[in-house]
């Protein structure tokens, strides 16, 4: 069976990619997700946050420790240079590109522009085959527009494009009043690809200590239903790589993705709870489905169940929304 | 050989030669001396090898003694062995060094040569450390500039090898360890041309070896003894002739030609100064300006001092020499002279009595500049005409006015030398958190570096950790500068306020010269600014026709995200308005340091500081100066009016930094000073200052009981008190059955001694349930709040206290209505420590007394100008002292036991006149009293009273003893305080001894894991995996478990405290130790900022390290046993938080994640199996039944 496939310009073996997680940490582990079938593999991110908040640190600890009393000008060694969140990231990509055969994209992510942008550079040098930013944004203030919003993306987009040559994929969230026309700005501000969509970490209310708590729930294959719905409608439409991440469990899920158009599927949920391994079960179910319907190659069906090549395409527009509602009932017990 | 020109300071300068030349090294941390330590063991842990290829094995020891003694087996082993030190250090290292020297050891002990302790402890320059020095058998060479330091310590290498006499190089703490100047750096072809490989391998051969055994150290009989000691003289007769020849080979090499006794002068010159160390350079400034208008002056700088070649001191005389002044930086009361004197006249006299001298010249002797007292071509002008006198003072002091003994000389304080022309001078004002000082640095590297100029700086630190005031004092020029004093008044051409608020606070511009520029950071538009300026600054900028500049640093920091540092800011001002450099050029240095600084890894830091440069080009303003004065306020009295006369006169001459002004007279003989004058100086640091809100507050006391200034308090008192009340006094009713009804509470700030750290709000814990961001005390930066509070505190502050009779102290609201006899001390923002000994002088600081370990606690606790210990409305307070660092639980114990001494003898003498006392009731009463509450001690007290008053009715011999004695029978609390540094290495020895005495002594140990006061090195307290001074690549053995040694004593009472984790454990624990009768041993957690953590987390970071496991909290009290039941109490539940989330917090830990990642993991892992082993033990300790063994029958 051929799981090939092209994405961000690279030839992948197969269209199955870890997405961002802590798994690559480990160079063990990212070799059992190469042996266990990984197309390519997407490295955790760093973290704008994570190199302003040691740089911060570095300032106030190591830098400028002095306090004019006279017999104390500082109370840390100071260290000439050392390794910081960068210098971390930046060699276990290099590790991990020595050790792998399989494309290695590192993963930046961030929402502000600025100098951490240009650390892409050394990411490109230090092997990276590609780069996946992701803009983690919250718009919260209510003084900003959606156009300032989306600039925000373009303006970062920009920004690493001026640094680097390798492909870029943007991975996006679902809150944009117009994902189609966003993607296709995005591919047009030099994006290779676009990936759907990130899950966004929602703060948990403790009713015991009356604060909020951080909260973190594995996603479930009922989450696969938007990727799918965005994938069928942008695929097609221009020349974007497509990634589903995003709920992704089971060779089903992984189908599914691909019928609506995914050039390639990312795991994350499923490979932490069930371990590196897990990602030949998908593998060998979408061969085994492949099988049953008589298909070769990914090649061949994806994209078949998309917008452009559904029978009646307004099956993934408004039309849909009012079949559904007519089509649900209410469960044993609940007054209607 | 070419040399690099460099710009560093003397110790770096020593440290370089010290460690290419040495192979083991052994260190411990004293101020000045301590960044050769570090230096040195930074250089190690980079790996830096030394001229024979190998990296110097740097060890930290437990004492300046334990360095000794390192240093002496090294040796011993035939290694090439060095040390650092200073002052009472170097005190501690003289048992070994007369052992060293004895057995002819090659040696160089590098000494920032600094003041020793007498009436008071001083961290500054002078001689007095070395001159204790003289007859262990060392040499003594002297530097006395930074160019010298460098220079010496390889001449002084050289010599020791070949002459097998030890050497101790010295120079002057400050103002020569600390001053940074340009110098030529010494090549390693230059070393090694200058030590002779023949003689290390001799030093190699005569260490200890079991291939040929030898036996040294043996004890010798009135036999031999005293040949033996006479068998040393030619090596010392060798040594003047070995060190002279290796200058001059070091003259071949370098150029730079040295000499014994060096002469400076017209040949016919006809008063002569000698003199040592830093001095020099004053001094030779002086005799060229003065020689050079005709007057027959000269000068002999001093470099070998011992072995003294006094043959040679007389041949560097000229012929025509009449009298001489020798000056010592050293006092030797009782003497008839100090011993550069007496060693100079002995020689002279010699020569006249040998015929060697034609003439015998007048010699008198002088001490100057001791504590770093500054020495200024002034005061040698003022020296020169003294001689000029028929009859020269002698002995005489210059540099003070002695109205006591008037031994002062008179000099003309605007005495100006000829070296100040063609030099620029500038003076920077700052705060030691602003950048101030680094920025400086900063700009003498660029001057020197890229400019054919000689640049100096010098820099006046504070003794005060929190709002620190720097002073930067900046020369460069075309010719090297020698002048070792601070940028006289007048000279300065730049003058930089870097903070807004010390205008009208210090008297700037007097150092400005005439048409100088005064730059000035302010927040109020150029256009207004004149008007912020009090009428004698804007009066001096008239009359001296200076160019005002003023720039918004802190707009421009905040708008470009630098918050509130400024460094880089005012460095473009200065290069931009002084001309240096090209504009341009200067810019792109600084960015180029900048960039140096954060490298790659900061690229936004980089931006920030490259957008702040660049904006402050931009909002540098020229301020017209109009013709006139019309400023409408003057310069504010430093203290009220209302002071007292002590304040009013001294310490508001100290705050003012005026102290050099005052006379002898004025300064007390014996070291004792009045208590509570911190109070007076209102030092008014903070940006922030809390709010109460008093509908909110429940009254829960945990404010006022983590305040490290001791600036937020409480107080119950009558409502009806509060008719005269302003209206900004806030007050409320108290809440519960604890207090009567009609009476009231308030939590009140003292708005101009709090240090903005935010703590109380931290601690609060009730919050608004409409609006649960607020507190029940808020922070605010609200300027009204805080003017209005000033009336309030005073309003508070005169309110009577509540009866402490009628008080519960275990509980934390009743025990923080207790007025705290320990406040507004110079201690950190945040400090960890702080509120410990508060809450020690709320319990009991009426009848305590301390002995106060040196470090954090006894600078923020009694360095000048001001003392934070108070008094209660009575008069009673701590009485306070600080011995030294090492003794301090011998000193504590000491008390101890006088006091028993006395409360005995009292007793004593109190059935001895009990007849004539003639009151049984009073007498059985002061015999028999139970003081072990507030009400008890109030009864003795009233019972002394009356003793007292019918003691006066007898007229016997013992009645005056009775009275001498009879405040003892009032129940004293004895305190031994100091840090881990103090506790766990340098006073173990004496701490172990004091637990073992079963004597009542409370020892609080302010456990901050590292030696805070010195710069964090560290201690055997530092935890496994910490990064410290001395550490550098994280410690890796564990935190020495002090508790469970002294718990293994069983008659010790032993807890471990952490105020932030559990306030009541804490309170409950001191109320407990206290009332033990026999030792106790408070171990305390002190989040510090050396651990690398925002102050403002001091409380979280306390939980955290509690929860974690780190810090267990517990008490063994050794009376449970008594009752049969287990003595340890566990107080702190199993760890429940990760190892790992507790170090992840602090930059101590995570740097060496960054460092040495590998090491950092493995030390995390051993440490989180550590502190569940260490825990589960505590546990199963605490869970043991309590056997008693069985009596033996009787027989």
């Amino acid at each position: 069976m051929d799981l090939s496939t092209p994405y961000l310009g690279l030839a992948l073996d197969s269209c199955l990619v870890p997405s961002a997680s802590p798994m690559t940490h480990s160079i063990d582990m990212a070799k059992e997700l190469e042996d266990a079938g990984a197309g390519a593999i997407i490295m955790h991110s760093l973290f704008e946050e994570a190199i302003t908040a040691e740089e911060e640190g570095m300032v106030r600890f190591l830098h400028h420790q002095e306090t004019g009393f006279g017999e104390a000008e500082s109370f840390l060694p100071a260290y000439q240079d050392f390794e910081n969140a960068l210098d971390l990231y930046l060699d276990n990509l290099r590790r991990l590109k020595e050790a792998l055969g399989i494309p290695v994209i590192a993963s930046l992510n961030g929402v502000t522009r600025g100098g951490w942008i240009e650390h892409g550079r050394e990411l490109q040098e230090a092997g990276a085959d590609a780069l996946e930013l992701n803009v983690y944004y919250i718009a919260a203030d209510p003084e900003l527009t959606s156009e300032e919003v989306e600039e925000r993306y373009l303006n970062l987009l920009h920004d690493l494009r001026e640094h680097i040559n390798i492909p870029i994929n943007m991975k996006l969230s679902p809150n944009f009043s117009s994902l189609a026309n966003m993607v296709k700005r995005l591919d047009a501000a030099g994006a290779a690809g676009v990936s759907l969509f990130n899950r966004f970490y929602q703060p948990d209310i403790n009713i015991d200590s009356l604060r909020t708590q951080p909260s973190l729930h594995p996603s479930t294959s009922a989450e696969t239903l938007l990727r799918m719905h965005w994938i069928a409608i942008l695929y097609g439409r221009g020349g974007l790589s497509l990634g589903a991440t995003g709920g992704v469990h089971t060779a089903e899920d992984a189908i599914k993705l691909l019928l609506a158009g995914a050039d390639v599927v990312h795991l994350c949920s499923a490979l932490l709870e069930r371990g590196p391994a897990y990602l030949t079960k998908v593998r060998n179910g979408i061969e085994a489905w492949m099988e049953e319907k008589g298909f070769e190659s990914v090649e061949e069906f994806r994209g078949r169940v998309s917008q452009l090549h559904v029978p009646d395409p307004t099956e993934f527009e408004r039309a849909n929304y009012v079949r559904i509602l007519d089509s649900y009932s209410f469960g044993p017990g609940v007054l209607a | 050989m070419s040399e690099e020109m460099v710009t560093l300071d003397g110790n770096e300068a020593a440290a370089y030669v010290a460690h290419l030349t040495n192979e083991v090294i052994a260190i411990y941390p004293i101020t000045p001396a301590s960044p050769m330590g570090e230096w040195a063991d930074e250089w190690s842990s980079l790996g830096k090898r030394n001229l024979w290829g190998t990296v110097p094995d740097v060890i930290e020891m437990q004492s300046e003694g334990g360095a000794a003694g390192a240093v002496h087996g090294a040796l011993q082993a035939g290694s090439l062995t060095t040390s650092f030190t200073a002052s009472q250090g170097l005190l501690l290292m003289i048992p070994d060094m007369y052992k060293v020297a004895g057995e002819l050891t090659p040696t160089v002990l590098h000494v920032a040569a600094r003041s020793i302790a007498a009436q008071a402890l001083s961290i500054f320059g002078d001689h007095t450390d070395v001159m204790t020095c003289r007859p262990t058998g060392y040499a003594m060479l002297a530097s006395n500039s930074v160019q010298e330091v460098m220079d010496f310590a390889l001449i002084a290498q050289a010599a020791t090898l070949e002459a097998r006499v030890p050497i101790l190089h010295f120079f002057d703490g400050f103002r020569t360890s600390h001053e940074i100047n340009k110098i030529a750096r010494l090549s390693a072809e230059t070393m090694r041309a200058m030590i002779d490989e023949a003689h290390v391998t001799a030093h190699r051969q005569r260490g200890l070896n079991p291939d040929q055994p030898v036996l040294r150290g043996s004890s010798q009989n009135p036999d031999v003894y005293f040949q033996g000691r006479e068998t040393v003289n030619p090596y010392y007769q060798r040594m003047p002739d070995i060190v002279q020849q290796a200058m001059d080979r070091f003259g071949k090499l370098t150029g730079r030609s040295y000499s014994l006794f060096e002469y400076v002068g017209p040949c016919d010159a006809e008063r002569i100064i000698v003199l040592m160390g830093s001095g020099c350079g004053a001094a030779e400034e002086t005799v060229e300006h003065l020689s050079a208008r005709g007057e027959k002056v000269g000068m002999i700088k001093v470099r070998l001092y011992r072995p003294f070649d006094a043959r040679r001191l007389v041949e560097a005389l000229p012929e025509t020499t009449q009298k001489i002044a020798v000056l010592d930086r050293t006092k030797e009361p009782g003497a008839d002279g100090e011993p550069l004197y007496k060693d100079v006249l002995g020689a002279v006299a010699q020569a006249f009595s040998d015929g060697r001298l034609a003439r015998m010249p007048r010699v008198v002797g002088g001490r100057y500049g001791l504590s770093s007292k500054e020495f200024t071509p002034g005061m040698v002008k003022g020296v020169f005409d003294e001689l000029n006198q028929s009859h020269p003072k002698n002995p005489f002091t210059v540099g003070i006015i002695d109205d006591v003994t008037h031994t002062s000389l008179q000099w003309d304080p605007a005495f100006q030398v000829d070296a100040s022309e063609g030099v620029t001078a500038c003076v920077f004002y700052g705060l030691g958190s602003d950048g101030t000082v680094s920025a400086n640095k900063n700009s003498i590297k660029i001057i020197g570096g890229e400019t054919d100029n000689y640049a100096q700086g010098y820099f006046q630190y504070d003794s005060k950790k929190a709002g620190a005031v720097t002073v930067s004092h900046l020369r460069f020029g075309p010719k090297p500068i020698r002048s070792t004093y601070l940028i006289r008044d007048g000279k300065a051409s730049f003058v930089a306020c870097h903070q807004p608020i010390f205008i009208g606070r210090y008297d700037m511009l007097n150092k400005a010269a005439p048409g100088a520029v005064f730059l000035l950071n302010s927040q109020t538009p150029p256009e207004r600014v004149w008007n912020d300026l009090p009428r004698d600054m804007q009066q001096q900028i008239i009359d001296k026709g200076l160019d005002f500049y003023v720039i918004d640093a802190y707009g421009i920091a905040d708008r470009t995200g630098m918050g509130r540092r400024i460094n880089t800011i005012m460095q473009t001002c200065f290069f931009a308005i002084s001309g240096i450099l090209p504009r341009e050029e200067a810019i792109a240095k600084i960015k180029e340091a900048v960039k140096k600084t954060y490298g790659r890894k900061g690229k936004r830091l980089l931006e920030r500081n490259y957008a702040a440069i660049d904006a402050a080009i931009d909002g540098l303003h020229k301020v017209e100066v109009p013709n006139e004065v019309t400023s409408r306020f003057e310069r504010p009295p430093v203290v009220p009016d209302t002071a007292p006369p002590f304040v009013r006169e001294v310490t508001a001459t100290l705050i003012a930094g005026k102290g050099d002004s005052l006379p002898v007279s004025r300064i007390p003989a014996d070291g004792t000073w009045p208590l509570g004058t911190a109070a007076w100086e209102k030092r008014n640091i903070a940006l922030k200052i809390p709010h109460w809100d008093p509908k909110l507050c429940t009254h829960c006391g945990k404010c006022p009981m983590v305040c490290p200034h001791a600036a937020i308090r409480s107080k119950v008192f009558p409502e009806t008190l509060t008719r005269d009340a302003p209206e900004s006094f806030m007050h409320v009713q108290v809440r519960g059955k604890d207090f009567g009804e009609g009476l009231h509470i308030s939590y009140q700030v003292a708005p101009d001694d709090c240090t903005g750290c935010g703590l109380c709000v931290e601690v609060c814990p009730i919050r608004d349930k409409k609006n649960p961001k607020r507190k029940a005390v808020n922070m605010t930066d609200d300027r009204t709040f805080h003017d209005e509070q000033r009336a309030a505190w005073a309003f508070f502050h005169d309110l009577p206290e509540y009866d402490r009779q009628h008080l519960e102290p275990t509980k934390i609201k009743h025990a923080m209505v207790m007025k705290p006899l320990f406040e507004f001390s110079g201690a950190c923002v945040g400090c960890g420590e702080t509120p410990y000994i508060k809450l020690a002088t709320q319990l009991f600081g009426d009848r305590m007394i301390i002995a106060n370990a040196t470090g954090c606690s006894s600078i923020y606790g009694g360095n000048l100008p001001t003392t934070p210990y108070t008094v209660d409305p009575e008069g009673r307070g701590p009485a306070w002292n600080n011995s030294l660092f090492e003794d301090n639980a011998e000193f504590g114990l000491g008390i101890r036991v006088a006091i028993d001494k006395q409360t005995q003898h009292a007793r004593e003498l109190l059935e001895a006149l009990r007849g004539r006392i003639g009151d049984d009731a009073l007498v059985d009463g002061l015999l028999n009293a139970d003081q072990h509450g507030e009400a008890g001690i109030h009864e003795q007290r009233e019972r002394v009273k009356t003793l007292k008053a019918r003691l006066t009715a007898i007229d016997d011999r013992e009645a005056r003893s009775l009275e001498a004695v009879a405040d003892h029978l009032v129940r004293r609390s004895v305190w031994a305080i100091g840090g881990d540094g103090w506790a766990y290495d340098i006073g173990y020895g004496g701490l172990d001894h004091v637990l073992a005495s079963g004597r009542n002594i409370n020892i609080l140990v302010l456990d901050t894991e590292v030696y805070s006061n010195t710069g964090g090195q560290t201690s055997k307290a530092t935890p496994l995996g910490a990064v410290a001074k001395f550490s550098a690549g994280g410690k890796p053995t564990p935190k020495k478990d002090l508790g469970m040694m002294a718990m293994a004593y069983e008659n010790v009472y032993v807890a471990h405290v952490a105020f932030g984790a559990k306030d009541v454990q804490t309170l409950r624990t001191f109320i407990e130790a206290e009332s033990y009768d026999g030792p106790s041993l408070i171990i305390a957690y002190s989040p510090c900022i050396a651990h690398g953590v925002d102050l403002s987390n001091n409380l979280r970071q306390q939980d955290l390290a509690v929860n974690s496991g780190h810090w267990p909290l517990f008490r063994y009290d050794p009376r449970k046993i008594e009752k049969g039941e287990n003595p340890l109490h566990v107080d702190s539940k199993a760890p429940t938080v990760p190892y790992r989330d507790f170090i992840s917090t602090e930059t101590r830990f995570s740097v060496l994640q960054r460092t040495h990642p590998d090491a950092a993991e493995r030390f995390l892992q051993q440490a989180q199996k550590q502190v569940k082993t260490r825990f589960h033990l505590y546990e199963q300790l605490a869970h043991l039944a309590v056997q008693h063994a069985p009596e033996p029958p009787e027989k």
